[in-house]
């Protein structure tokens, strides 16, 4: 068997390059070694995709687009199923950059069509992805580019690609573009919109196709960041992607999104960031690999910031939703009545493919308050708690196995090494301890003792899932 | 803090999805009304009249007859500037009162922390719903979301005695104040307390409750029917918040439409009657409002997305009538179809934050707006 460290660092980059493992997929990555797991990870076309006609099969309703609850838990069942971890967890971040909203949308495949784009595009050039999602048309209605036309200018996405896509505001409290820019960078777009499009009553929801209208676009000579020419949209992010406030905002998205929580990102133009180090490895890597975000996690997955910032970040919603959902083996395989558990994540605070605002939702701290966190260690609770759940009828029996007779320590240290490793304080041991200490003994050689010994280790379970520390990733 | 049963307390009832104002106050007096309504209007004779011009939907029948007694008031044309047609946006809004930029702060989490400015009491607000609204959400205020009271707390999965005891109190211990933990993990400790506080004291309100008002088997009205129970237990708890969702009637309006309005009416209605019976009723407000009315013209099944709504203050301490002017319906007056609003919503929020709850309104809405006399 693995030795605990290496398990320890392997679940850290399970936890933060995908959405946690059983301990049977830790074992396997172990195996293979940290450095070939961070490749394996970075090359998501090595491993089978997803066979969406089995799912399609099993769960009618998750390509039936009946509503937007059915795309929720589609995705949801990717994030706990998938063999490729870190292309669905770029997809979940690029949905927290790119943050579209159903909300005014209010068309459900369009949503689900904008995902698979931002998966398609996963860890691709940052050039490509800027322009791939200003063709986007979920992107394009939701912040008003069908509304850009020559002569009136509608700047809503020209400002948001700029402050929130692309460049941020500001940063070393300096401002990176002027309001003039904006103006420009939204005349460069005039143009960029979709096709018309058959009304929904009474034919329904078709999905819009992106269209180029040079008619509608502004020819004429724009001033963008210092340089001056006839520019159209896609000549705008060749400049964008030139900036060294690009490479900041990039890197400071990422360190945010996988090593440790930053301030929430519109103070970033006042906020140095907590390890200027780390970003600066990554800025270079950006413009080493000219743009290739591939490139900047292998720095970022390989580096010391990333290996010692295990348990430092509060965990979103779906990445505890998730998480709990492969420790204890349940919707890894089709399976109908997902809306309990895609639900759920709304309950705490992220209501996915409905963000709040175009700035995403807030992370951290504030994924935090009394309702929510009720939400999220019932949950994680309920699940661990239930013995009829394959990863914990496992996590029973590989503790079984320690013996027909075990100590109270003994115990609580295999248990929270199965249930992560979940990496407590000694207080925190001290308080576990209390549960289990009116057993001396703790024995689980006959059948009779096994029953007592499976709720006793659910009875655990459950406290460690209830505990400050698996809130954090 | 002290609780008496004569502080004034709150209780807010969202109606989510945009309610539509002209089919729930219908101006029949007004011919226009009927040329744009073709399909989803309400016939004169079965709207019930409150004067010569307008009336309240048939499926409102209860609220109609609290109007009679003089206990509600129907403000009209409420909305904020620059109407914005996105159900979160608009909701955002009033959420936040924020109309310009995005805002993080609920406008009742600022009423709550004014209320209880150290957090004393963990129920000063509480939700009836799953997920916080973010009207309520306001770093450092504590407010309990209940989706069912009878089974709201930590660890709820564990059924047995002793065993949930005891992982309460491991619960406790392990969100007890530590030291060197960090800011993050003392919040996570102070927020798993304040949580666990919460359901201790809510866990009591159902054994105290009895009553002989017999509530309906909707959302709208067992949410209530929870309400009404923590508030007869006399915990403290000011401010309430609970919806009623639906009200998206794009389609399908003619049978969904009414069928909202008369579970909405009927809940209303038992709650107050409950609130009665507890010799409660003096101290409780209910305000009614809803993110967005639809647009004036329907759509052939349904109406779409407009602004200019309306809201309703409902009780004792409120004097009945309708407030404000009803939008006019004529084309020119009209803002791309909808009905301009005429009534700043912080107005109505300032009214009820400064003449019923005793709150400086300006800090709470952000600015000072005209307020109305219905309190």
């Amino acid at each position: 068997m693995t030795g605990y460290s290496e398990i320890s660092s392997i679940a850290h980059l399970l936890r933060r390059a995908g959405f946690g493992a059983s301990r049977e997929d830790l074992e396997h990555y172990s195996d293979m070694g940290y450095e070939a797991t961070v490749e394996e990870l970075l090359n998501p076309e090595l491993q089978p995709d997803y066979e969406d006609d089995l799912a399609y099969r099993y769960v009618p309703y998750y390509r039936m687009g009946t509503g937007i609850p059915s795309y929720q838990c589609y995705w949801m069942y990717r994030m706990i199923s998938t063999r490729r971890p870190l292309e669905e967890k770029m997809t979940l971040f690029w949905h927290h950059v790119f943050a579209t909203s159903h909300s005014k949308l209010n068309r459900n495949p369009q949503m689900n069509k904008q995902l698979k784009l931002l998966r398609s595009f996963a860890m691709g050039n940052f050039r490509t992805i800027l322009i791939e999602i200003s063709k986007d048309p979920a992107m394009i209605y939701w912040l008003d580019n069908c509304e850009n036309h020559n002569g009136a200018p509608n700047e809503n996405y020209g400002r948001e690609l700029l402050e929130l896509f692309s460049m941020g505001v500001g940063m070393d409290q300096e401002f990176n573009y002027s309001e003039d820019d904006v103006k420009e960078c939204a005349r460069a777009f005039t143009g960029w919109t979709m096709a018309p499009q058959l009304p929904r009553y009474p034919y329904g929801d078709y999905c819009w196709d992106f269209e180029y209208r040079t008619d509608d676009h502004d020819h004429g000579e724009k001033s963008f960041l210092g340089e001056t020419g006839r520019f159209n949209g896609d000549d705008i992010v060749d400049i964008i992607v030139r900036q060294p406030a690009t490479a900041r905002f990039l890197s400071r998205h990422l360190y945010n999104f996988f090593v440790s929580d930053e301030p929430q990102v519109p103070s970033w133009q006042t906020t140095e960031p907590q390890d200027p180090e780390a970003i600066k490895a990554l800025e270079e890597e950006y413009f080493r690999s000219n743009g290739d975000v591939r490139s900047m996690l292998r720095i970022l997955f390989n580096s010391d910031f990333f290996k010692n910032a295990s348990y430092k970040k509060v965990k979103s919603p779906a990445e505890l939703i998730a998480g709990v959902m492969r420790l204890v083996d349940d919707y890894t395989t089709p399976k109908p009545n997902s809306h309990e558990i895609a639900f759920a994540a709304a309950y705490m605070g992220q209501d996915l493919l409905n963000p709040p605002t175009v700035e995403g939702w807030h992370t951290g701290k504030e994924w935090i308050d009394s309702g929510a966190l009720v939400e999220r260690v019932n949950f994680a609770a309920d699940r661990v708690g239930d013995i009829n759940m394959p990863g914990v009828r496992r996590i029973v029996s590989r503790l079984a196995a320690y013996g027909p007779v075990m100590d109270a320590d003994t115990l609580l240290d295999h248990s929270l090494e199965l249930a992560g490793p979940v990496e407590v304080s000694s207080d925190r041991r001290t308080e576990l301890m209390t549960y289990l200490e009116k057993y001396k003994e703790i024995k689980c050689g006959t059948s009779e003792e096994m029953k007592n010994f499976e709720s006793i280790v659910t009875g655990l379970l459950r406290l460690i899932v209830a505990s400050r520390e698996f809130q954090f990733a | 803090m002290t609780s008496t049963k004569k502080d004034p307390i709150l209780v807010v009832i969202q109606l989510t999805g945009g309610n539509d104002y002209l089919n729930t106050l219908i101006p029949y007096g007004d011919p226009l009304y009927y040329d744009n309504r073709v399909n989803v209007g309400i016939p004169q004779e079965e709207v019930l009249p409150i004067n010569d011009y307008v009336g309240l939907h048939p499926a409102a029948s209860a609220i109609k007859s609290l109007y009679d007694d003089g206990k509600v008031a129907i403000i009209n044309g409420v909305g904020y500037p620059t109407p914005n047609r996105s159900h979160f946006r608009s909701m955002d809004i009033w959420h936040t009162c924020e109309p310009d930029k995005v805002g993080n702060e609920g406008w009742l989490g600022r009423v709550i922390r004014d209320i209880d400015p150290k957090s004393e009491n963990v129920l000063t607000g509480v939700n009836f719903g799953r997920g916080l609204p973010r009207a309520l959400a306001l770093s450092g205020v504590p407010v309990a979301s209940v989706a069912v009271l009878e089974t709201y707390g930590v660890l709820t999965g564990i059924t047995g005695e002793p065993e949930r005891s005891e992982a309460l109190d491991v619960f406790s211990r392990m969100y007890a104040p530590t030291i060197g933990g960090g800011p993050v993990m003392d919040y996570l400790g102070q927020t798993g307390l304040d949580a666990l506080k919460g359901a201790d004291i809510l866990k009591t309100a159902p054994d105290k409750y009895e009553s002989t008002v017999e509530y309906a088997e909707t959302s709208i009205s067992k949410n209530l029917q929870g309400i009404a129970k923590v508030l007869t237990a006399d915990l403290g708890t000011r401010i309430f918040y609970t919806q009623h969702g639906g009200y998206d009637t794009h389609a399908n309006q003619g049978p969904a439409h009414p069928k909202l309005w008369s579970e909405l009416s009927q809940g209303i209605s038992d709650f107050y009657a409950d609130l009665r019976e507890h010799d409660t009723a003096d101290n409780v407000l209910m305000f009614v409002f809803t993110e967005f009315g639809r647009r004036v013209k329907d759509n052939g099944s349904g109406t779409d997305h407009g602004s200019g709504g309306m809201a309703l203050a409902i009780g004792d301490p409120v004097k009945g009538g309708l407030y404000s002017e009803y939008p006019s319906l004529k084309s020119e007056d009209l803002l791309e179809g909808d009905l301009h609003f005429n009534f700043d919503y912080r107005g109505v929020y300032g009214t009820m934050v400064e003449k019923w709850l005793g709150l400086d309104a300006q800090s709470v809405v952000g600015g000072n707006f005209e307020q109305l006399g219905f309190v």
